[in-house]
């Protein structure tokens, strides 16, 4: 208690110290007047009487340390000088101090705002309770480890299993609402009833699905997304019990789902409703279409819960004779169905952004050195003069932290404006299914993680130049001989350092070249069409307006006529799905007249219109197109696509074969009559499956897309698409307007690899310039502590092409080092990320010849400056300097 | 003055300083010295510089308080004073430092004895 009070007391010492100084000299001047009063009434002469009185108090300035010492802490006061005398010295540098500390904020700003993203992505917990119970459940097959389930699967699977405390379905699914303004189309999440439950969620307002609103034909309800009810209630507390008209059908809001909910499969779903109305084909065993999720009773383990419903399935095959699906089950942790997409980008970035980091403070830690090395002769001085070895050291320590401290505040700034930066460039339906980008920013994880990098980089600035000041004997730092051991010393470190730069580059280098190639192939794999000059938008046709094929068939050919009459309008094609967005909407085939024993023959079945191929300038290989007049009333006919012919007839002709399968639940068969080339109708990063194309006139889907083949600029025609579907009728949804190479630009593939090229590659680029000045700065710095030595060698008849080879040479070995080093390097990291790489291998020998190329070519120039200036040395000058 | 025995005189000057503002009251740092000085009969002699720190920390420490006035001569001269906290450690230092001595001439007279 009395010493904290004391540590107190003199921790508010160290302010005020000249009152308190003035206060004691005031104090030890009265003492020397009653001593010398006190001298003089004993009978000494003045002069005697302050000469002993002086003696007595043993020297005032002796008291006066004494007394500040004990007045203050001095370790604190002492730290404070420390601190001061760095900043002067960083204000006296201002090019060392800016260089260093900018260097050091792009390394921690990129990193810290990459580690944000990992951070939100990966380490934060999904917004559910419990999460780490919640599992994704479904079927899985050989070609798809996780395909959905079918409704009556479910149901027994729900009945039987013990594993999962609850287990619940999700499908999605698209409504036409009726608004003021129109119909228009909105995207919805069909649930089964106990889902939120599942997930730990409540709603905001309102309440969940009572149970029988689950039962088939129960009541149309419906729960808002917190978007919808901020958007189109208004956010309004009486939203609830309002109705909401979809597909024609009046849903009641039962409630609104909070702030922070997402669901990251359901994108922007902006109703929830309960799955109470089934299709024909949804009540059959072999309709693929609910994703499954389900939560872990405590205690049972995944492998458990994976057994227990690999039997159960095995035993509904065998109870319903379900054949030509070798099912399975995939229980996988549904963390890993949200995120795991974006972990090997995230953490390849957050690898590169790692690297940056490491080559900043190696960087600046060589500045730091170099710096050091300049001050020798100070350091040396202030030895001589009585500063202790530890005191110095603290000099360096506290340039160190002053360095790392500006270096990360400066880093946070980066990082803040990068983290927004990064955040945008996702498009906003991508982001819809990416929630955790909501969760990206500075934060309690972000803090301690730059906390914790800041404090590496202050350990490694502070370590370097006192580790070298170790080394060192003051008295060498006097004499004049020693610069060759000195500096020798140092450019022993120092190159070790430029090597460590050098191979970082070159990793960082082959990333960003394997990226970008990986990226150029990606949006140059073979479409099968021309997406030039394409416009694009979804249209759904209202069941309720549109119930008869003959309504549905007339309002298919009015949309072409009127279309297609559109001045700037080419021609016009319709199709169930767009072409480069997924393998899905999978049909299983058979051949007639073959032997049939369940083989998977999945392929993709689009519908499409009689011009849709001929739009999309898709080559005839073999056979025809669809006509006009094929419609219902026609034997029914397909187009398949050459991977479908090569697979499944092989060394025949297609033309005129057959294939069967279930349309709409009823088994149908179709005659072949004509092979396209292979449109890409899955994503850029996947091989072409087999596709068949029906006509649209045959199957009539209420919800199509529509491609238009414009002469010139295809996105000055959208609005006008627009308002002419909606004169033809006002309540056709039209939605998703956009042109053909927009569209692919902005695939999740596409997406994915340009956001990984672009960032590795400005990664890459930092490195670059960094290493190479790393470079420079050694070689430089050689030649000026070997000036002396140049001019020797000059003086004696070397002549100027030796002495660039002299310099050349040495900055050639520390190059080739740290090349080989990279190379080496590049090929163990670009093995580990090749899960990003599209189309090239990870010792791709063009890119790493090719970066190996232009950062010789880099360290060449970087070491040539100073090479020049070595070699115009003037030997009779440097001679002199000494 | 060697470093370990100037823990031990700083204690001791502590407790004399405290002992003596105990006795004489109010007092100021010259005053306290020769004080000091007479009470031990001469036979301490004291640099005076070293009491200063030593007062100092006292005030620190809350045992002592110190305040401006003017001396019997009519010399401005700061005062120093014992508060209630000083004199509970006065008791507390001078029981302790009975104790310290009587054991240490206890254990003195033992080993001159056996003879």
């Amino acid at each position: 208690m009395k010493r904290l009070r004391a540590w107190m007391m003199r921790l508010g010492g160290l302010f005020g110290g000249a009152r308190r100084e003035r206060e004691l000299a005031d104090e030890l001047d009265s003492h020397l007047q009653m001593h010398i009063d006190d001298n003089l009434r004993a009978g000494m002469t003045q002069e005697e009487a302050r000469r002993q009185a002086m003696l007595r108090l043993g020297g005032v300035q002796k008291t006066k340390q004494a007394y500040r010492e004990r007045g203050t802490l001095p370790l604190v006061e002492n730290v404070v000088a420390d601190l001061r005398f760095a900043v002067r010295q960083l204000v006296k540098h201002p090019g060392f101090a800016a260089t260093a500390i900018v260097v050091l904020a792009l390394g921690i700003g990129a990193s810290v705002a990459i580690f944000g993203f990992v951070d939100a992505a990966l380490l934060e917990p999904l917004p559910y309770a419990n999460p780490g119970r919640l599992m994704s459940v479904n079927e899985s097959s050989v070609e798809s480890p996780r395909w959905p389930l079918s409704y009556p699967d479910y149901l027994d699977w729900q009945r039987l299993n013990k594993s999962f405390r609850s287990l619940d379905v999700y499908s999605g699914s698209g409504y036409l609402l009726r608004t003021a303004r129109g119909a228009e189309q909105v995207q919805a999440e069909r649930v089964s009833g106990g889902f939120f439950q599942t997930l730990g969620v409540r709603p905001m307002l309102g309440r969940d699905f009572y149970a029988d609103e689950n039962r088939p034909a129960g009541p149309d309800v419906l729960l808002l997304s917190y978007g919808a009810w901020l958007h189109r209630f208004g956010a309004r507390s009486d939203a609830v019990g309002q109705t909401v008209d979809l597909d024609g059908r009046a849903f009641t809001v039962i409630g609104v789902l909070p702030r922070e909910f997402s669901f990251a499969p359901a994108g922007n779903a902006e109703f929830w409703v309960p799955l109470n109305r089934f299709s024909t084909h949804e009540k059959m065993r072999t309709f693929y279409n609910f994703w499954g999720i389900g939560r872990l009773r405590d205690g049972v383990s995944i492998p458990a819960a994976l057994a227990e419903m690999t039997a159960i399935t095995k035993q509904l095959q065998r109870q319903y004779g379900v054949t030509g699906r070798e099912l399975s089950v995939s229980v996988i942790p549904l963390s890993e169905i949200l995120i795991g997409e974006v972990r090997p980008i995230l953490l390849t970035l957050l690898g590169g952004a790692g690297l940056l980091l490491l080559i900043a403070c190696v960087n600046v830690a060589s500045l730091v050195l170099v710096r050091s090395e300049s001050r020798r002769r100070e350091i040396a001085v202030r030895g001589a003069l009585g500063a202790t070895p530890l005191r110095l050291v603290r000099q360096f320590v506290a340039e160190g932290l002053l360095l790392a401290l500006f270096g990360s505040l400066a880093g946070v700034l980066v990082a803040a404006g990068m983290m927004r930066l990064l955040g945008g460039l996702a498009p906003k339906d991508m982001a819809s299914k990416m929630p955790f980008l909501g969760g990206v920013g500075l934060n309690a994880h972000t803090g301690a993680f730059v906390a914790a990098i800041s404090l590496l980089a202050a350990l490694l600035l502070a370590a370097t130049p006192a580790m070298r000041l170790s080394f060192q004997k003051v008295r060498d730092g006097l004499a004049d001989g020693d610069r060759g051991v000195a500096g020798r010393l140092w450019r022993r470190v120092g190159a070790n350092l430029v090597v460590v730069e050098l191979a970082i580059a070159v990793v960082l280098l082959a990333g960003a070249g394997l990226l970008g190639q990986s990226l150029y192939r990606l949006l140059h794999v073979p479409l099968g069409f021309d997406s030039n000059n394409l416009a694009t938008m979804r249209v759904a046709a209202p069941g309720t307006v549109y119930k008869d094929d003959e309504q549905t068939l007339r309002l298919y050919r009015e949309i072409v006529q009127r279309v297609s009459s559109l001045p700037g309008v080419e021609s016009v094609g319709m199709t169930s799905m767009l072409p480069v967005q997924c393998n899905c909407a999978i049909d299983r085939i058979q051949f007639p007249g073959r032997p049939y024993h369940g083989e998977h023959n999945d392929v993709d079945e689009r519908h499409v219109s009689a011009e849709y191929l001929a739009t999309l300038k898709t080559g005839l290989v073999r056979g025809r197109f669809f006509t006009e007049d094929e419609d219902a009333s026609k034997p029914g006919v397909v187009v398949i696509n050459q991977t479908l012919a090569r697979k499944y007839f092989p060394g025949e002709n297609p033309i005129g074969q057959r294939v069967a399968n279930e349309e709409s639940g009823r088994p149908s068969t179709w005659e072949i009559v004509g092979v396209v080339d292979d449109v890409r109708e899955g994503p850029l990063d996947v091989g072409t499956w087999p596709a068949e194309y029906f006509p649209i006139y045959q199957t009539r889907d209420h919800s199509f897309s529509l491609a238009v083949r414009a002469r010139q600029d295809a996105g000055s025609l959208l609005p006008e698409l627009v308002s002419t579907l909606h004169q033809i009728d006002p309540n056709l949804g039209v939605s998703d307007e956009a042109i053909m190479n927009e569209k692919i630009d902005a695939t999740q593939a596409a997406l994915l690899h340009r956001f990984s090229a672009w960032l590795v590659g400005g990664f890459a680029v930092i490195a670059l310039v960094l290493g190479v000045i790393g470079l420079y700065g050694v070689i430089a710095y050689s030649v000026s502590q070997r000036t002396r030595e140049i001019g020797v060698r000059m003086a004696l008849g070397a002549q100027r092409g030796s002495v660039y080879r002299l310099i050349l040479n040495e900055a050639g070995w520390l190059t080739a080092f740290g090349i080989v080093a990279g190379l080496v390097c590049s090929v163990a990291a670009m093995t580990l990320m090749r899960k990003l790489l599209f189309g090239v291998h990870a010792w791709d020998v063009s890119t790493l010849a090719a970066v190996a190329t232009t950062l010789a070519v880099c360290a060449l120039l970087a070491s040539y400056i100073p090479a020049r200036r070595a070699a115009s040395v003037n030997p009779v000058e440097a001679l002199r300097a000494e | 003055m060697g470093g370990d025995k100037a823990d031990v005189w700083q204690g001791t000057l502590a407790l004399m300083v405290l002992k003596t503002l105990e006795a004489m009251g109010p007092l100021h740092g010259y005053g306290i010295a020769r004080r000091i000085e007479q009470t031990s009969g001469n036979l301490l002699s004291l640099n005076y510089g070293t009491l200063y720190p030593a007062l100092l920390k006292l005030e620190q420490e809350g045992s002592i308080a110190a305040e401006w006035g003017v001396s019997e001569n009519n010399r401005r001269a700061k005062f120093y004073r014992l508060t209630r906290a000083g004199k509970r450690q006065l008791e507390k230092e001078a029981q302790s430092w009975g104790q310290t001595t009587a054991i240490l001439a206890r254990f003195l007279a033992s080993t001159e004895d056996p003879t």
